[in-house]
């Protein structure tokens, strides 16, 4: 288990979101150049480190769901700029720039999917929109998926990659965390499983609702996990902070995470789980 | 009324200020010289109430935010030990410690029996440091879930009281898990069978205030903000400079007005004139009246049905086309 061992400290808060053009690839963590073709096959893993690169939705849904199985729901739903918010530039001139720029619509893609053929709901966050924040459209995605599951009785599956709550939708943002942890205090009610993947990273307001409210909660190696950003808390308590600190492997060792899972068998680990709670014992 | 000698004022408190001092000063030389200066204080009188009346008509969000954290602001205890005739305050999460800026427990608000929790900041530096300026750690928000298991077990109100810059981020918080005690009690107060009351005091800062925020009823004194951020950490981030705090206040929409618009809060308190700071009781008082009003209506909706409405009115919130 090689991951565990990387003991090299970062505290850049953004690497880099996209893979580059061209058809070979510097590892950010040991500098290794992969053919691209190569990483692709590889799962986005670095072959001599272990690196998990950073993924879109579309490659998660890939690498999860049975061929063609994911069906999204809810695709049209769109922000509206209730606050007319405005820093630098308005926020839907920021928002429109983006949609245009990833082709999606928000920060995150919902649907209904197969995995190893169990029927699962499912949403996957997406980093590169606006840094997998989450404002009104992502809750209310990631809210009608849990009651989606609720009305099918599948699994839910609700993998992260976010930076927290949306700023640019104020109060907006901060409701849809009490609304999804809400939703899925009525799925737990009854008795439909929830699944939780956090990635690199999963931070704030995702955090401190969905993403820790798991009945399983597992995490790709090496994942920034947390609340507050680690320049929040450096700044607040004037300290360094300790190696390794709000990585999957510190919050899996403080008791929050049930397991750390290798993109490589992210897939089956979750189909087990899946046969485990779908299996009924003998009476 | 906050305490002469170590009067602490705003900027844009200042001219009412002077002018009170003035007015004081008048009716000291009235009573000492003999003159009679009535009509003079009277009039002067009027023009304090008017510029209160201007001033305050018009506060900026930013002026707002001000005096949400205006160090004379009553807090949590301010309020609890004039609203309510009896509270014993119960410590402790059971599992790492009592953490010192929420404090909670079993009170009495005239007919009602409740469980009280709130979040508490410190008078001054010494205060401050033991209440950690208002800033809960995970065992802040595991205490007060503590108190809101009692609340179900004795079929109590729960009444909550808010009041934060955040919650703390430090390095023990996150060791102990700070999103996960938020995150449990968001999932566990949606499903509470009791009724809740969540009052926004003073500053409303993301997800540390929202960790004991969720329930039937959410109101807000006047000159209270809450948002997903603080002004300064949007501005840092946003603008790249916390300076840029006024600006972030006004983008982000953080005053009372704003959140009744935006139909996440139920209702405003009114305050004092010129801020809860200027007259305690009368703030207090306000909100007990509040808080009774809406537990009187709370307590006749069957637990089941109260859990339903709740649901639905979280449902709402947010704004979305498609």
């Amino acid at each position: 288990m090689d991951w565990f061992k990387r003991t090299k400290q970062t505290l850049k808060s953004v690497p880099k979101t996209e893979l580059p053009d061209g058809l070979w690839v510097k590892c950010e963590n040991c500098g290794e150049i992969i053919y691209k073709k190569e990483l692709e096959k590889k799962l986005y893993v670095c072959p001599k480190c272990d690196f998990h690169f950073r993924i879109t939705s579309k490659e998660y849904i890939r690498i999860l769901f049975d061929e063609d199985s994911f069906k999204e729901i809810n695709a049209n739903l769109m922000t509206v700029d209730s606050l007319n918010f405005k820093d630098s530039k308005p926020y839907i001139d920021k928002y429109m720039a983006t949609v245009k720029k990833t082709g999606m619509k928000e920060a995150v893609v919902t649907g209904t999917a197969k995995l190893e053929k169990h029927d699962v709901v499912a949403a996957i966050m997406d980093f590169k929109f606006l840094g997998g924040s989450m404002g009104s459209v992502v809750g209310e995605k990631v809210a009608r998926a849990i009651d989606k599951a609720l009305e099918l009785k599948v699994p839910l599956l609700i993998l992260s990659s976010s930076g927290g709550a949306r700023m640019h939708e104020g109060i907006l943002s901060l409701m849809q965390m009490a609304k999804t942890s809400a939703k899925l205090a009525r799925l737990a009610e009854n008795k439909i499983p929830y699944i939780s993947i956090l990635t690199n990273p999963t931070t704030g307001g995702t955090t401190a609702s969905y993403a820790m409210l798991g009945d399983i909660i597992l995490a790709e190696p090496d994942a920034l996990i947390g609340f507050a950003g680690p320049r929040v808390i450096k700044q607040t308590i004037g300290q360094d902070l300790p190696p390794g600190f709000q990585r999957s492997e510190f919050v899996l060792e403080h008791g929050f995470l049930d397991m750390i899972v290798h993109r490589h068998q992210l897939k089956q680990r979750i189909a087990g789980i899946l046969d485990f709670f779908a299996h009924k014992n003998p009476h | 009324m906050a305490k002469k000698k170590q009067r602490f004022v705003l900027e844009f408190e200042k001219p009412i200020v002077n002018l009170e001092e003035k007015i004081a000063e008048m009716r000291e030389y009235a009573l000492a010289s003999g003159l009679e200066l009535e009509d003079d204080i009277k009039r002067l009188e009027k023009k304090a109430s008017q510029l209160r009346k201007e001033i305050y008509a018009n506060l900026s969000r930013w002026q707002r935010v001000q005096l949400a954290r205006h160090p004379q602001r009553p807090y949590s205890l301010d309020y609890i030990s004039r609203m309510c005739s009896y509270f014993e305050e119960l410590h402790g999460d059971r599992r790492f410690a009592d953490d010192k800026a929420i404090v909670s427990g079993l009170a009495k608000l005239e007919e009602f029996s409740i469980i009280l929790i709130g979040q508490q900041k410190g008078k001054d530096t010494k205060e401050n440091l033991y209440r950690n300026f208002g800033m809960p750690h995970p065992e802040g928000y595991r205490k007060a879930m503590r108190l809101m298991e009692l609340a179900v077990k004795f079929n109590k109100p729960v009444v909550t009281l808010i009041d934060t810059p955040g919650a703390f981020p430090g390095i023990g918080a996150e060791e102990r898990g700070q999103a996960e005690a938020i995150a449990y009690n968001l999932f566990r107060m949606a499903r509470l069978p009791v009724p809740i009351i969540n009052v926004i005091i003073g500053e409303g800062a993301s997800g540390g205030a929202l960790g004991i925020g969720v329930g039937d009823r959410i109101l807000m004194t006047e000159n209270s903000w809450y948002s997903v951020i603080s002004p300064e950490g949007c501005a840092a981030i946003l603008w790249r400079d916390a300076s840029h705090a006024p600006e972030a206040a006004e983008a982000m929409k953080v005053t009372a007005p704003d959140l009744l618009k935006l139909k996440i809060i139920d209702e405003i308190i009114k305050e004092p004139e010129g801020g809860a700071h200027r007259d305690y009781d009368l703030a207090a008082n306000v909100v007990k009246e509040a808080i009774l009003k809406h537990l009187r209506e709370l307590v006749k909706i069957p637990p089941k049905k109260l859990i339903e409405q709740r649901m639905e009115k979280f449902s709402k919130m947010g704004a979305w086309k498609e």
